[in-house]
């Protein structure tokens, strides 16, 4: 681990820093008025902040102010603008709740919100009321709001020991750190006491007993005490990053990072806490680590665990799950692996094996220049309950009959045969039985199976039968074999198997990662990593998956693409919606909007939300943490991927936008010289025409209107080419596809150019009987009409132009070919381009027509290409796939 | 030739003047009466008052789509339309030939073209069954007799070329569509298989053209279909 050598400030530290004031002067404004218990007057504080706020000209709206019956409160209210409550009914009870949509909706400059703590109605858009804050800081609306020591995540279960009442309604400590400003209203305990029998807390009676219970001089004394800590140790932290901000020398601190070893177990909350407040001290980052054996965990303990993390990471841990089976070697892997400093764990307890005992001892002994703490706990569980737990948590009961009865059976079995074989044998065929037991048991059953076989051989098999005694002294050290040699084989083999397990679901994830960033990796589509991202989570977790991806331009989508599996409706939908702007998981077993069909994950982007994903198990099943995990990283990879492709449509339209610019510069030039001279042509003969002098003679009136005609043909000539090459770069060409006699098309063709073809001689080359293929008549004609057109363009007068026509099975080749000056090799691919135009030849002509009859034809899954004739000339050949088809029955 | 009066009215529906000033032109030095109106809705009222004898009918009308002008006119009088359409718009045309148009041009046309098809339009019109012999270049077809001769010869026929042929010979002069035809030889259930006509088409071009490679009597519509030539 680095220290620093100098006073430099760490620039990862700095820029940490740095981003924390940007944030906090880019973001609404966290005011909590926090004191050490109820009564201290938090709430009136506020009041009185607000009004200044008023004064100051800001809009302050109260968005849920709860005044006890408090007269002075009460008085506060007055001029301040307060939004009405939404009433929510559960179970035929009205709940009055804050509405968070009106707030949104209002927008004011500063909401005020009691009681951060609260924990909202069912069936809120948010379990609980810090959420609903964390909703409206981040719609950039500035809150003040309330809150008690005791509330406080860490503070928790010292508040439950110091006071007695177990708080329910928490707010984890990420929410202080959000806070821009705590204010700590604080009184004497002794004043406090005093204005509770002065009734301006509670009411007289409830007085009376809050002060038996809960407002004891010694409680009070002690939240007060951890109150005005908490508070200094906030301005402590901000004093260190003003100092290293500012390099000022200090006792440097940073580098130090913890690892706090977590389980299912109950005691594990007390270490989480311990972690969080003594990282929080050291102002260090921590890890909270869970390490997965092949034991299975009752349904109580992935309960437990599953709230143990969802802890940690509400405090601020990061959390890692691995997979050993020796827990020690695991936290010490990870703690060397994430750069920890120091490792926390629970304080072994009595009667667990000494199983945590050795933990300990091989944790300290491996774990070199790190530093080991050992947390104690607070209250055993009584010592029987926990056997029992242990053999259940382990593998159940049902195990534990079946993997016994086993052996029995298998005794029973050989009962009768003991005269035929001798005991010694049953032993061999009862330690084979134990060996292959743990194949479909855990290790505890194993055993008790091992020790069932050894009773049953002495009493069914060793002399005398029926008898637990051994007389013989042979038989005795023959059941001591027995028996150390059937318990070291349940261990052995149980631990492989054990071992293999741990092996082969490492080795799932692993496969499962692989597979889906193999198939991320192919797509070459948004679409396509749609498609590998919803058939690899229905793969990996059997599940239903919707699938929402932003647009392009980070809009929102409208509707789930269409890959997902599960059919959402609306309600999901606009769940999907506040997740995609919040970028935070809701949905089906979260906090946030619960009643929703799934579960719905954020994919974030670097700049804006890429979209939202929706995980629903089969028969309506939570994840477990694991499968948890690995849907995280599945999300992580399926987000990138998105990403990827994201980009490469913005890089592609780019792309696109900065062709069609240059193309548009170069239409506008040829267009406007194409246009203006038929223009020019028309015009000017059309008006000598309508001088009555000159079109007296007919013969030059005659020569004019040719003029004219000619000029027009060439402009409708162009006006098509132009109309063609819209539909083909709009991506609009769907060729409506119809048989059609290749004889027919070709015959088309040149009967429409036959005015410009008049001065050549055309030639036509066809097949006899009657050649069918599926083609769009209309495109493939014009594609030829462009062909022919080239040629008499191209090529001298009296010239001879060719077409051909024949098909071999597969393919239909079409030929149109002249015997002009052809083209030099570097062209022949190169004339397909749009405008384009050979060096030297003669203008006119569009430079459009032979890149429309590629597009035409490649819209039909051909190819065209040009070839230079071997006895000089250039020709075209077009290759059109043919079909088979049905021949109609004759009649 | 004959037509029902000295100078047969024609209704002209189209929005560009000067494509009206020019079909007029063209129209009445041809020996017609024109009716104009400048969209559909004039269009439709005059066609029932002017009582033309064909109506030229542009597809880009400002108010109403040209089929649904079509429809309307059809709706009630068998009276001849030909539409006015432009290239790529085949599929326009075909509706309208399948809904009951008589005969389609393609812009820019031909002034003498469109003389010849409002012509034989209503003339087509004025004779709804045609009986007898008729003859097409070198070839006699006997509607009657169901006997085909070609320069004087028997032509032998199976019996769903005769029953192309006689499609073919019945709308002499029209275009008729590949639905159309299909529906009208084989059956509404074959009104996609388009190969069943080129096949046909193909036996009977070599059965009766000249030259089938480069036909006269059967010509191909790009696109539409056929149009058999008198």
């Amino acid at each position: 681990m680095d220290f620093p050598e100098d006073n430099r400030p760490d620039p990862d530290a700095l820029l940490q820093s740095i981003r924390r004031t940007e944030e906090t002067e880019s973001k609404a404004k966290l005011k909590i008025f926090f004191g050490m218990s109820a009564g201290v007057g938090k709430t009136y504080d506020m009041l009185k902040a607000a009004h200044d706020a008023k004064a100051h000209g800001i809009d302050v709206v109260v968005g849920i102010v709860e005044t006890h019956g408090r007269s002075e409160t009460e008085a506060l209210l007055e001029g301040l603008v307060i939004l009405p409550r939404k009433t929510v009914e559960y179970r035929g009870t009205r709940i009055d709740e804050m509405d968070i949509d009106a707030i949104l909706a209002r927008r004011p400059k500063l909401v005020l919100v009691d009681e951060l703590a609260h924990t909202n109605a069912p069936g809120s858009r948010h379990a609980k009321r810090y959420m609903d804050v964390g909703e409206i800081l981040d719609s950039g609306i500035d809150v003040y709001s309330t809150l008690n020591v005791q509330h406080i995540e860490s503070r928790a279960d010292a508040v439950a020991q110091i006071t007695g009442t177990v708080v329910r309604e928490t707010v984890p400590d990420s929410i202080l750190e959000r806070a821009d400003e705590v204010e700590l209203i604080d009184i004497s305990p002794d004043e406090l006491l005093a204005r509770l029998a002065e009734g301006k807390v509670y009411s007289p009676d409830r007085s009376k007993k809050a002060v038996e219970s809960f407002f004891r001089l010694g409680n009070l004394t002690a939240l007060r005490e951890m109150s005005l800590r908490l508070t200094a140790e906030r301005v402590d932290r901000q004093l260190r990053d003003y100092m290293r901000t500012n390099r000022i020398p200090g006792p440097w601190k940073s580098g130090q990072r913890l690892l706090v070893g977590m389980s299912g177990s109950p005691h594990s909350v007390h270490l989480i806490r311990w972690a969080r407040r003594m990282a929080f001290t050291l102002d260090a980052s921590w890890l909270a680590v869970h390490v997965e054996s092949s034991a299975t965990p009752s349904q109580a303990e992935k309960d437990l665990l599953a709230k143990n993390i969802k802890l940690a990471r509400e405090l601020g841990a990061e959390i890692v799950t691995t997979a050993d089976e020796n827990v020690g070697d695991a936290l010490i892997r990870v703690a060397r692996q994430e750069n920890c400093t120091q490792i926390l764990i629970g304080k072994p307890r009595p009667g667990t094996f000494q199983k945590s005992a050795r933990l300990l001892q091989e944790l300290i002994d491996k774990s070199g220049d790190l530093d080991v703490h050992v947390i104690g706990g607070e209250g055993d569980a009584k010592p029987g309950r926990r056997l029992a737990s242990l053999l259940e948590a382990h593998s159940g009961v049902r195990q534990y009959i079946g993997a016994g009865a086993v052996p029995l059976l298998v005794a029973a079995a050989c009962f009768p045969l003991k005269d035929l074989i001798e005991y010694q044998t049953v032993s061999l065929i009862l330690l084979f039985t134990v060996a292959l037991l743990p194949l479909r048991f855990g290790m505890g059953p194993v055993l008790l199976a091992a020790a069932m076989s050894a009773i049953a051989w002495d009493f069914l098999f060793i002399p005398p039968v029926f008898t637990f005694s051994v007389s013989r002294v042979p038989d005795i050290l023959m059941l001591l074999m027995y028996f150390c040699i059937a318990l070291v084989l349940g261990v052995l083999t149980s631990r492989t198997r054990a071992q293999e397990r741990a092996v082969r679901i490492r080795e799932g994830r692993a496969v499962a990662l692989y597979t889906l960033s193999r198939d991320l990796s192919l797509a070459r589509t948004k679409d396509a990593v749609a498609e590998a991202a919803v058939a690899n989570i229905k793969k990996f977790f059997d599940a239903d998956v919707v699938l929402c991806l932003g647009q392009t331009d980070g809009d929102i989508f409208t509707a789930p693409h269409p890959a997902s599996t599960l059919a959402v409706t609306g309600k999901d939908l606009s769940v999907a919606a506040w997740v995609y702007w919040n970028e935070k998981q809701a949905g089906r077993f979260t906090d946030t909007l619960p009643s929703a069909s799934a579960t719905y994950y954020p994919m974030s982007g670097p700049r804006y939300p890429l979209g939202v994903l929706g995980v629903s198990l089969k028969g309506d099943a939570k994840l477990s943490i694991d499968q948890e995990t690995l849907l995280e990283n599945f999300i992580r990879q399926i987000a990138s991927a998105v990403e990827r492709e994201t980009l490469n449509d913005i890089t592609k339209k780019a792309v696109v936008v900065e062709e069609s610019e240059k193309l548009y510069k170069t239409l506008f030039n040829s267009i406007s010289h194409e246009m203006r001279t038929p223009l020019s042509a028309i015009i000017g003969a059309s008006e000598t025409l309508l001088d009555d002098a000159v079109s007296e003679r007919a013969s030059t009136r005659h020569e004019l209107t040719r003029e004219i005609h000619d000029a027009a043909a060439r402009l409708n000539r162009l006006v098509e080419n132009l109309l063609d090459m819209t539909r083909l770069e709009s991506g609009l060409i769907r060729p409506k596809l119809e048989w059609c006699d290749v004889r027919d098309l070709i015959n088309s063709a040149v009967a429409k150019t036959a005015a410009e073809l008049s001065g050549f001689r055309v030639g036509i080359d066809t097949p006899g009987d009657i050649l069918l293929i599926r083609i769009d008549f209309a495109l493939m004609e014009q594609v030829l009409t462009n062909l022919l057109l080239n040629a008499s363009f191209y090529t001298p007068a009296g010239s001879e132009i060719l077409v051909r026509a024949a098909g071999d099975g597969n393919e239909c080749e079409i030929t149109v070919a002249d015997n002009g000056p052809g083209l030099p090799p570097d062209a022949l691919e190169k004339v397909f381009d749009k405008f384009f135009r050979v060096p030297g030849s003669r203008t006119g002509g569009t430079g459009l027509g032979l890149s429309i009859a590629r597009g035409f034809v490649e819209a039909h899954r051909g190819t065209i290409k040009a070839e230079n004739r071997p006895g000089g000339g250039l020709r075209f050949v077009i290759r059109l796939p043919l079909e088979k088809y049905p021949v109609p029955e004759s009649r | 030739m004959s037509v029902s009066s000295a100078s047969p009215p024609v209704l002209i529906i189209e929005d560009e003047p000067q494509i009206r000033r020019l079909l007029q032109l063209t129209l009445e030095s041809n020996g017609f009466r024109v009716h104009q109106a400048s969209s559909g809705g004039d269009g439709l009222a005059r066609s029932a008052t002017d009582r033309p004898e064909a109506v030229v009918l542009d597809l880009g009308l400002p108010d109403m789509d040209g089929i649904e002008v079509l429809k309307q006119i059809r709706s009630r009088s068998t009276v001849p339309v030909l539409i006015l359409s432009v290239r790529n718009s085949e599929q326009d045309v075909i509706s309208c030939l399948n809904a009951g148009a008589d005969d389609y041009l393609m812009k820019p046309f031909r002034q003498g073209e469109l003389v010849a098809r409002v012509k034989a339009a209503i003339r087509h019109r004025q004779q709804p069954e045609t009986r007898g012999a008729i003859i097409a270049g070198p070839v006699t077809v006997d509607l009657d007799a169901r006997v085909v001769k070609r320069r004087g010869e028997i032509v032998r026929l199976t019996g769903t070329e005769y029953a192309l042929l006689a499609l073919f010979v019945r709308n002499a002069g029209r275009v008729l569509t590949h639905r159309y035809i299909l529906e009208q030889v084989w059956g509404p259930a074959y009104a996609e298989e388009s190969q069943y006509t080129r096949v046909y088409v193909g036996q009977l071009r070599k059965k009766l053209e000249d030259d089938p490679a480069n036909p006269q009597l059967i010509v191909t519509e790009s696109g539409i279909g056929y149009r058999f030539a008198v």
